[in-house]
């Protein structure tokens, strides 16, 4: 798995990878520029929502909402106070965190799809709130023409700082992955029940990842602000959720970086096909189905079986 | 050490466990047995806090543990192994291990520093003791049934328990691992002075390591006393025995 990904081998490659994506604006049209920032901001939302859902198996149903509610702390805080954006960046994961407290409070107390239909529930309540408040949220209006400061005013500017951000957040994600933390969490999804026997208070453990992937989450959303300078209620809308569930799913949900490539795959697909055609839910459907049937483990998942030919028995008899 | 007293559990209306008495002293090694469905596994999931009895009581280190959720219990010096293998079957060998030390030295919430560097000694010691050294790199899943057994109870070990209660330890395995497995269980008492509860369809092993027999029959139980006068017993022998033994 890629979580064995520690070791100075994959180091090199990784590193290349980066210097590309530092010299690439230049070069390319100002497009996939955003196109790119676009899939780092998306990445990272989806990459968030793998720590609990692929490394804890929690059904974290509607991640989008944490997106949207760290969108909408810096959008409210830069255009309703005389604060500056730079409080606004650092409300938005702490605001997400919060409301990822508060609901996922309620509902570690279930489990699985129990606790992803009261996590959709109290979700499409916050986004009713958002989309119906016009006094302060703009409610279906939105906010648009948020002012950023000057030094992210330029579309390679935003980019660059999108890049930093997002590599400082895997690095720190890959952290936790690999602390006991991350150790333990990958154990409860294993097996909560030996977990208990084991000594580990699994509801406890599994509210402080939620708390922690909604805080990632936040940081996607104030990303999304540098990134469009506008919010929208539709970042809460559960559609935005499922997407990035398959995003998740599509890269390889039992990998680390998987739903980075998910993510990648499917903001390109969207932004391609959806010149061609309005009905891109439908494409979304046919690639989850094509997905369930073919690549169980996702992109990346498929790849590591394949090179490392380990049995996959355990993971196909539970789905 | 653990006093288990009139404990009673019904599961819609059929009383799986009826009135069980049951007592371990420290340092001894006490088997329960009793036919396919007297309770026993019952039993030991209402000690550990799977299950919650209706009525009765379960005393450990003189407090009463008898609602209290399974991982304080573990905290309190129970650990316990689980008849049909129980592990972290995507985790290797090692972390399976390691998940049970960490979270005995309560380190599972430390978040920064890598799992790589932490409880590392204590968990090969275990895996040194059980004999799993040379797997500990593997993928839990992909063990032998034997081996997966065996690493039940290595697991059980990294909690480094007062009390170790053993599910059918041996269950499945073929006579090699069973005698090993034998061998192993008593080298672990008398090394690490664990006192040890465990419940067994094989009288072979039970007859030569038990200290004491707790015999089961319909969620009661009958007798519990040395083995050679649970093998006088003439209750046992025409409850369990079928009169042959």
């Amino acid at each position: 798995m890629f979580r064995r990904i520690g070791n100075w081998k994959s180091f090199w490659p990784l590193l290349a990878f980066f210097i590309i994506l530092l010299i690439l604006p230049p070069i390319i049209p100002r497009f996939y520029t955003y196109l790119l920032a676009s899939i780092l901001v998306t990445g990272l939302l989806a990459m968030s929502l793998n720590m609990v859902l692929g490394h804890g198996m929690i059904f974290q149903f509607h991640h989008g909402v944490f997106y949207g509610v760290g969108a909408y702390a810096v959008a409210l805080i830069v255009t309703k106070t005389s604060l500056p954006a730079w409080v606004g960046f650092a409300a938005g994961p702490i605001a997400a965190a919060v409301v990822g407290l508060l609901i996922g409070w309620f509902c570690v107390r279930l489990t699985r799809l129990y606790f992803g239909m009261l996590q959709i529930s109290l979700g499409s309540l916050l986004y009713v709130i958002v989309f119906r408040w016009y006094d302060f949220t703009g409610g279906d209006d939105g906010i648009y023409g948020i002012p950023m400061p000057s030094i992210l005013s330029s579309s390679k500017s935003s980019y660059y700082f999108i890049l930093i951000i997002v590599v400082i957040c895997l690095v720190v994600m890959y952290l936790i992955f690999k602390s006991p933390f991350g150790t333990t969490l990958l154990a409860i999804r294993d097996n909560p029940q030996r977990c208990e026997a084991v000594g580990v208070n699994v509801r406890r453990h599994q509210l402080a990842a939620i708390v922690v992937a909604t805080f990632f989450a936040g940081i996607a959303g104030v990303l999304f602000i540098v990134l469009e300078n506008f919010v929208h209620p539709d970042l809460l809308f559960w559609v935005l959720s499922l997407e990035i569930f398959i995003m998740c799913l599509l890269g390889g949900w039992f990998t680390f970086a998987g739903p980075m490539l998910g993510a990648a795959i499917m903001v390109a697909l969207r932004t391609f096909v959806g010149i061609y055609t309005e009905y891109w839910t439908l494409i979304l459907g046919v690639i989850l189905i094509l997905l369930i049937f073919f690549l169980p483990e996702g992109v990346v998942g498929f790849f590591i079986e394949k090179f490392r030919g380990r049995g996959t028995t355990d993971m196909q008899e539970e789905k | 050490m653990l006093r288990v007293e009139a404990v009673k559990k019904s599961f819609d209306g059929f009383l799986a466990v009826n009135e069980a008495d049951l007592v371990v002293e420290k340092g001894e090694i006490i088997a329960v047995i009793g036919p396919n469905g007297a309770g026993k596994t019952t039993l030991f999931n209402l000690i550990t806090g799977q299950l919650k009895p209706d009525t009765g009581r379960i005393i450990f280190k003189d407090e009463d543990i008898a609602s209290v959720p399974p991982y304080e219990i573990c905290k309190k010096g129970i650990s316990r192994s689980f008849q049909i293998v129980n592990i972290f079957h995507r985790l290797t060998v090692f972390e399976n291990v390691q998940v049970a030390m960490l979270s005995h030295q309560k380190k599972t919430f430390n978040l920064f520093s890598p799992a790589k560097g932490q409880v590392i000694r204590e968990t090969w010691e275990i895996l040194d003791n059980v004999g799993l050294s040379d797997k500990a790199s593997k993928i839990s899943g992909s063990l032998s049934h034997g081996d997966q057994k065996v690493l039940e109870m290595a697991i059980a070990l990294g909690n480094r328990p007062e009390l170790l209660i053993l599910d059918e330890p041996t269950a499945g395995m073929s006579p090699e691992e069973t005698s090993v497995t034998i061998e192993m269980i008593k080298r672990l008492t008398t090394d690490l002075g664990l006192t040890i509860l465990f419940c067994e369809h094989d009288m072979e092993l039970v007859f030569s390591i038990a200290h004491k027999i707790m015999v089961m029959q319909q969620g009661r139980s009958i007798i519990q006393a040395k083995p050679d006068q649970v093998r006088d017993n003439r209750e046992v022998q025409e409850a369990y025995l079928g009169g042959s033994a």
